[in-house]
């Protein structure tokens, strides 16, 4: 039980975990269905350089969508976040947005940008932007009422305000905002290539879909798995790592 | 507070009425967007005429069925995670990163299991909501302090009402958290299945409209969805604020 304490080994044995339930659910359910691990890592082995193009197509789309979502996530939770009134006007309209089946604005999105890049960073970027504004707003509200009133007394600028008292009391909590805002913009992204694109994974997910290639979805759905965890494992780090220093 | 009502409604109808001037104006063509108001109008002779009631009752029973399943499952998962440390400590990396995977990646595999119909777009539904059920059930287990813990045993207190009187009193507010998160995450991953792949409902009816340019429908059927999700968002949290001022009063 205490080996299981390393961090290492957990995550391994999470990994072995995952690895049977697949192998489980390919024997259940048959090659039709979904492709075993063995033939997908075989697949991947073989035809990765095929897919790259397709990575570099989304990993383009996810950049700029996460970007905006989170410079668009950040401003909107500080604007809200800075006014105990601007806070309690907003906070329910996000929670709400925030219940919206985005899906179902895809049209829209399509219609005014489009089918293409900046549908697919739009698509991306509206699954984002929200739960960083959340965060990022209930950060800012958070931030002690005793270091604002120091701050006055001190005569701070606005910039030193936020440099040296906003952000460091705020960040592991904007923190958790971003990374549930990476996720999220990462599905959005991906969705949004689902259905407006003609590159990326996840137009090479729909094609395959509705190919029923099982080798091609497992493929592409590990390559993302592994790219979410181990991004948000390394957020979860950071922000593990600012809340202990505090 | 009901000035912060005026400036809600304020912050709603301010770009609502915008975005109305800008479709009147000719700013945003008619295909783009058609005015709010004439979405308005058309969602209310959809209703009427009663040609989507059948699309609709099946979405909504979907929605419900994955919802009460993955609180259900969610919470008796979560119970049982937060009694057994390793298993907790196994499982933690999976629930922080389990909301960047594309569900949707296999609904084609749902499908071949359990042929297109309602049980794939149930199971996606499920598989969206039940992880953050999971995930609030073990932090509102967290926040039952340890000497009411230990006061009920003490007191000989059996399972059931141990669970009654001590942990779901203060487990709620987060437990209620998790159970509006999947309220949300069943009816997204619901309307998301039909959208992709489906024979019919309320995703599938908007996808139908979208290729086949019927804007007539489709935006009084997108109006619908939101309306319908922000409704039931806003219902939760009532109840939710009702329950936290009962706590508080009672203290």
């Amino acid at each position: 039980m205490n080996l299981l304490k390393l961090p290492g080994v957990s995550a391994a044995l999470l990994v072995l975990l995952l690895l049977a339930a697949w192998q489980a659910t390919f024997m259940l359910a048959g090659a039709v269905a979904i492709a075993s691990p063995s033939a997908t890592f075989a697949y991947l082995a073989e035809h990765l350089p095929d897919l790259l193009p397709h990575v570099w197509a989304t990993g383009q789309a996810f950049l700029y969508a996460l970007v905006i979502a989170i410079a668009g996530g950040l401003l909107l939770g500080l604007v809200t976040g800075l006014s105990a009134t601007a806070a309690e006007t907003a906070e329910p309209l996000l929670l709400a947005a925030n219940s919206i089946p985005k899906i179902a604005l895809y049209p829209v999105v399509l219609l005014l940008f489009g089918i293409g890049l900046p549908a697919k960073v739009a698509f991306g970027a509206i699954h984002g932007v929200i739960p960083v504004a959340i965060f990022t707003m209930n950060a800012a509200r958070g931030v002690p009422p005793v270091l604002l009133k120091t701050a006055a007394v001190l005569h701070l600028s606005p910039a030193d305000r936020i440099r040296s008292i906003l952000l460091p009391s705020a960040l592991p909590e904007v923190l958790t905002g971003v990374r549930l805002g990476f996720s999220l913009t990462l599905i959005g992204t991906i969705l949004g290539e689902m259905f407006g694109s003609q590159s990326g994974l996840g137009y090479l997910l729909m094609t395959s879909i509705g190919l029923q290639n099982t080798q091609i979805i497992m493929a592409v759905t590990v390559l993302l798995i592994a790219f979410a965890a181990i991004v948000s494992t390394a957020l979860l780090a950071w922000e593990r790592h600012l809340r202990l220093r505090r | 507070m009901s000035r912060i009502t005026v400036y809600r409604a304020l912050a709603v109808a301010i770009p609502l009425a915008l975005v109305e001037l800008a479709c009147r104006v000719g700013w945003i063509g008619a295909l783009t967007l058609p005015p709010p108001s004439q979405m308005v109008v058309g969602l209310w002779g959809i209703l009427k005429s009663g040609v989507m009631n059948a699309a609709m009752l099946e979405t909504f029973r979907n929605v419900v069925v994955a919802f009460a399943g993955s609180v259900v499952a969610g919470v008796a998962a979560g119970a049982l995670i937060h009694a057994v440390a390793p298993l907790r400590r196994l499982l933690e990396p999976l629930f922080s990163t389990y909301y960047a995977v594309p569900i949707y990646g296999f609904y084609p595999l749902f499908i071949v299991m359990f042929g297109l119909g309602d049980k794939p777009e149930i199971l996606i539904g499920f598989m969206l909501a039940v992880v953050a059920v999971i995930t609030a059930t073990l932090s509102g287990l967290d926040s039952v302090p340890r000497v009411l813990v230990k006061t009920a045993r003490v007191l000989r207190l059996d399972p059931v009402r141990a669970a009654w009187r001590v942990t779901l009193p203060y487990a709620a507010p987060q437990l209620f958290t998790g159970v509006k998160l999947a309220a949300a995450y069943s009816f997204i991953g619901v309307i998301g299945a039909e959208f992709i792949m489906s024979q019919s409902g309320l995703g599938y009816e908007i996808r139908f409209a979208y290729d086949n340019l019927d804007n007539t429908v489709m935006y009084p059927l997108i109006l619908l969805v939101l309306v319908v999700a922000v409704a039931m968002n806003g219902a939760l949290d009532a109840w939710d604020r009702r329950l936290r001022a009962r706590r508080s009063v009672g203290r």
